[in-house]
């Protein structure tokens, strides 16, 4: 018994770092209707901005509220150089884009830092947390940064004006335009926040699996998986969705037998497609109605 | 965030292509192949070899474009397919001295079967779930090729060394050559197959289904049959292109099969031009040829120089080669006027 505690506090530990990716994944899913496969590499880019702000002499949270401003004003960017003008071509030429995005963020990140693994500081420390051996202070650091994000977003989405229109133009695009809400530029502010929440996620992760332009490949299909099992729609699932996948993943890895490293996120994936096939919607997602 | 529920007005994910224009025409059709078949004459071996590469990747991608193209579904998982069809062969051959001509019809079939079964639970999903199902699928098939327990037939991370054949009847030709003749011929019967099928009664079907699922069922056509057997026979066609894979390349491991190639070939069908078939080789080209000029271009930058060229195109054509191709009939019609 004392060994399934163990283990699901661990998968507590690593969900955090999948819930802040899901949760980035569900913000720009809500703003552009589709997942970013390049949501990890920007995350990372951004990681390795603020890395090089506190190699400069930037105090941490120098380094993280200046990275946060840089991030959302590159995803904005992104969105009106890169995406503005396929607008009206077809989702899988969007898709394509994003693979060439990811590319170009990896490589330049590749040359401009190279692939060596670097230490990024932790603002929490990293001494074990309430004399728990399996959480360190970092890790609850971050599940407490998860959750002021899911909370100050909540707050954004159903109590600010823009948070409204933002779900409005999400939701109903043409209606919204009808109201006098400028769609384009909420798409565009969508993409921001994403980048932004993306950069958190990074600057929490890196100091747990370390600096390099490939560090996001593993978290980015976690989290993913995470925003998908909670249901896209809702970034409270996502959340939830990132702490059950990392239960999963770590109960996997102990309690069935020739499940090592490698075999964990097959596994992991494998459940929640079987979820899915029950709840198509994700769990907390809501269904939506096709009209012929 | 709120309970809403909204409809969904928007255009569907893949836009219909007319059915009259999956395909080239008889008189252009035949120029190509002609001069496929005459491209060996002056080409060294090396390119030869390429060009079998290019050639079966177009296979692989026809095969993505029967299932996006045709049937509206998405896929990341076709390298799970293509491995499977790779190492069928190359079991086969190996271990059992199957002929490698007769390889191919079973690395199809299996691929077919399990296509088809993979099918089914992919029913209850779509879109960006689909999506999701399939790359697991992707993620997962060089995990399974490790195992411990298929590493008697597969070579486990190893990998299984492929003999290349010879030239049959004596052929006064090298192998590679033979080996492009060999793969040109099965391209042409996949792609004849192909075009005839979504011509087809069963073709129509699936193009109904992509392009509104709720009305081709109203009008009778079986959803979930027609679905499943487009993935069954996308699957079968990427394990046959798997097969000349592995016996082209002479070699599999499980690391050749990850989730990168089926980005590979989905790329190449949107370059291509998603359900026009001909693009198919268009964006086999691309995936094949434009990363060595990338790489040409700039040892460290080359995923960069590739993403950026990769953007180029999607800005010029956002409907892949087809665009092209549908602008010079215009052109060409309008000057037969």
């Amino acid at each position: 018994m004392e060994l399934f505690t163990n283990q699901v506090l661990a998968g507590i530990a690593t969900g955090a770092i999948y819930a802040c990716m899901a949760l980035a994944v569900v913000m720009i899913y809500q703003a552009i209707d589709q997942l970013n496969f390049a949501q990890g590499e920007m995350a990372m880019f951004s990681t390795f901005l603020a890395w090089q702000m506190i190699q400069w002499g930037v105090p941490f949270w120098g380094a993280f509220a200046l990275t946060l401003v840089i991030s959302f004003a590159g995803g904005v960017m992104i969105e009106r150089l890169l995406f503005k003008p396929l607008a009206n071509a077809p989702i899988l030429t969007h898709v394509a884009g994003f693979i060439a995005l990811f590319a170009i963020l990896n490589s330049v990140a590749g040359l401009t830092w190279d692939f060596t693994i670097k230490q990024f500081p932790s603002p929490f420390g990293s001494a074990p947390f309430l004399g728990s051996q399996l959480i360190s202070t970092h890790q609850a650091g971050m599940i407490a940064v998860t959750l002021v994000l899911l909370l100050a977003l909540y707050f954004f989405f159903q109590f600010t004006r823009i948070g409204l229109a933002m779900r409005a133009a999400a939701a109903q695009p043409e209606s919204a335009r009808l109201v006098g809400i400028n769609t384009s530029w909420m798409v565009a502010l969508g993409w921001g926040m994403a980048s932004a929440i993306g950069a958190i996620a990074g600057m929490m992760i890196a100091p747990v699996v370390f600096l390099e332009p490939n560090m996001m490949g593993g978290v980015l299909i976690y989290g993913f998986a995470a925003a998908v099992l909670g249901g896209l729609s809702s970034p409270f699932g996502a959340v939830i969705g990132g702490f059950l996948v990392g239960i999963f993943e770590n109960l996997a890895g102990t309690y069935i037998p020739g499940v090592g490293n490698e075999l964990k996120l097959p596994i992991a994936l494998a459940l929640i497609i079987t979820v899915l096939v029950v709840k198509p919607n994700g769990l907390f997602g809501r269904s939506v109605v096709k009209r012929v | 965030m709120s309970a809403l529920q909204d409809s969904v007005t928007r255009a569907p994910a893949v836009a219909a292509v007319p059915k009259g224009n999956i395909a080239l025409g008889y008189l252009t059709s035949t120029m190509v192949v002609i001069l496929l078949f005459a491209v060996p004459l002056f080409a060294k071996n090396f390119v030869i070899f390429q060009m079998t590469i290019w050639l079966i990747y177009a296979i692989a991608i026809l095969a993505l474009n029967i299932l996006t193209g045709g049937s509206g579904q998405f896929s990341l998982g076709q390298s799970a397919f293509y491995a499977l069809g790779a190492y069928t062969s190359a079991i086969l051959m190996e271990h059992f001295g199957v002929n490698y001509v007769l390889t191919l019809p079973v690395a199809g079939a299996l691929c077919f079967a399990f296509g088809f079964l993979f099918g089914l639970p992919a029913l209850r999903l779509s879109g960006i779930y689909l999506a999701l199902a399939t790359f697991a699928l992707a993620t997962a098939m060089p995990q399974i090729l490790k195992l411990g327990v298929f590493e008697h037939w597969t070579g486990g991370v190893q990998g299984l060394v492929v003999t290349k054949p010879d030239a049959p009847f004596g052929l006064p030709i090298s192998q590679d050559v033979w080996l492009y003749y060999f793969t040109l011929v099965i391209s042409i019967v996949i792609y004849v197959f192909a075009v005839n099928l979504l011509k087809s009664r069963t073709g129509r079907a699936m193009m109904a289904i992509r392009d509104n699922e709720i009305a081709a069922s109203a009008m009778g056509v079986n959803v979930s049959l027609y679905k499943t057997l487009a993935f069954g026979i996308s699957a079968g066609t990427t394990g046959v292109a798997g097969g000349l894979g592995a016996i082209a390349v002479q070699f599999v491991a499980p690391d050749g099969y990850t989730i990168q190639l089926a980005i590979a070939l989905f790329l190449g069908m949107v370059v291509g031009g998603v359900g026009w078939l001909p693009g198919s080789l268009v964006g086999s080209a691309f995936i094949v040829f434009v990363p060595n000029l990338a790489e040409e271009v700039s040892k460290g930058l080359s995923g960069a120089v590739f993403g950026a060229i990769l953007i180029v195109v999607i800005f010029l054509v956002p409907h892949g080669s087809r665009q092209v191709a549908y602008k010079i009939q215009d052109i060409v019609r309008k000057i037969r006027k």
